[in-house]
């Protein structure tokens, strides 16, 4: 048991915990949609005063906020307590993709020419991790949602929308992938 | 106290985004080079479980824990903000190999440059209210 935990865990398992988890928060009369954080958050800061979009009681989003704030202690969790910390292991397809843009084979979970200090301390490596989440969040709010609430509960509830938000969040990763990433990286 | 629940269920998210590997820059590239099945055998799980479930769910009228029937909200229908939106999602998801969720297992795991990310996840949020009404639904 112990062994099977502290290794990389197989894609089946993590499929049925993810579905657990939706249905945890379903049984607890809530829904899996984690982009949800980030409107709670600018209403909590008192943007609501400015924009109308924010003024909404935040308080009733209080269980997402602890839900991230168990993502957050769950990451620790997992590093700290349920890993070797081992190299991601991709396909030697993908290494060798990215190895012609100039990253080096995965050590751990992150590559370090992103983010490593000494990289975000670049005007371009700032600039990447700042417009990427710049885009994430301006395009899970316009699209209502993000990969928990349209690609795992909408699609789970066979809604037509969140089908057109995964079409579209494969198409700018495809996009990303393929023709901008030659260009910067 | 009410709230431990969602505590738990949110250090378990955290867990499997981890040990999944699906917070990883590296599995997101993988996958949107369709060069392994990882990260499709994960969604594709948890989706196929997901529509039997809420079918059940539908079919005998299950109730929640404080035994209020179940029910779920149809979103509203439109193209050009799910389309439109999505993309721009998608672009920022390969750029940050991160979507919302493991943006903050990433700082929890040690990487604190993800806060980075999150940070403007949230500006793009404002943006994005600041602009709404100029922008097609």
């Amino acid at each position: 048991m112990y062994e099977f935990i502290i290794q990389p865990w197989p894609w089946w398992f993590s499929g049925i915990i993810i579905s657990a988890i939706m249905f945890s928060l379903i049984y607890f009369g809530q829904s899996f949609g984690f982009s949800s954080n980030l409107r709670t958050i600018c209403s909590a800061v008192g943007l609501g005063k400015k924009v109308k979009f924010f003024a909404f009681n935040w308080k009733s989003q209080t269980w997402n906020l602890v839900f991230l704030v168990g993502a957050i202690i769950g990451g620790f969790i997992a590093k700290n307590f349920l890993s070797h910390d081992e190299p991601v292991a991709i396909s030697s397809a993908t290494i060798s993709d990215l190895k012609n843009l100039g990253f080096a084979a995965p050590i751990s979970m992150q590559p370090n020419e992103l983010f490593a200090l000494d990289a975000i301390v670049t005007v371009k490596g700032f600039l990447i991790l700042a417009l990427g989440g710049l885009m994430v969040g301006f395009g899970s709010r316009y699209a209502g949602g993000c990969t928990s609430g349209h690609a795992i509960s909408g699609l789970s509830d066979l809604q037509g929308p969140s089908l057109i938000a995964v079409i579209g969040f494969f198409a700018g990763g495809l996009l990303m992938t393929h023709l901008i990433f030659p260009l910067i990286f | 106290m009410k709230f431990i629940k969602f505590l738990i269920v949110g250090i378990v998210f955290g867990i499997v985004m981890a040990k999944s590997e699906a917070m990883s820059w590296y599995r997101i590239q993988e996958m949107f080079r369709f060069q392994a099945f990882h990260m499709y055998g994960i969604i594709g799980t948890a989706v196929t479980l997901g529509v039997l479930g809420v079918a059940l769910i539908k079919k005998f009228n299950f109730r929640d824990f404080h035994g209020n029937p179940i029910v779920f909200y149809p979103k509203e229908k439109s193209i050009i903000r799910y389309l439109i939106g999505g993309l721009i999602f998608g672009l920022g998801w390969a750029l940050s190999g991160a979507c919302p969720g493991p943006m903050v297992v990433n700082i929890g795991y040690g990487f604190f440059s993800m806060g980075i990310v999150f940070l403007f996840a949230i500006v793009g949020t404002y943006l994005y209210a600041y602009i709404k009404d100029k922008l097609p639904h």
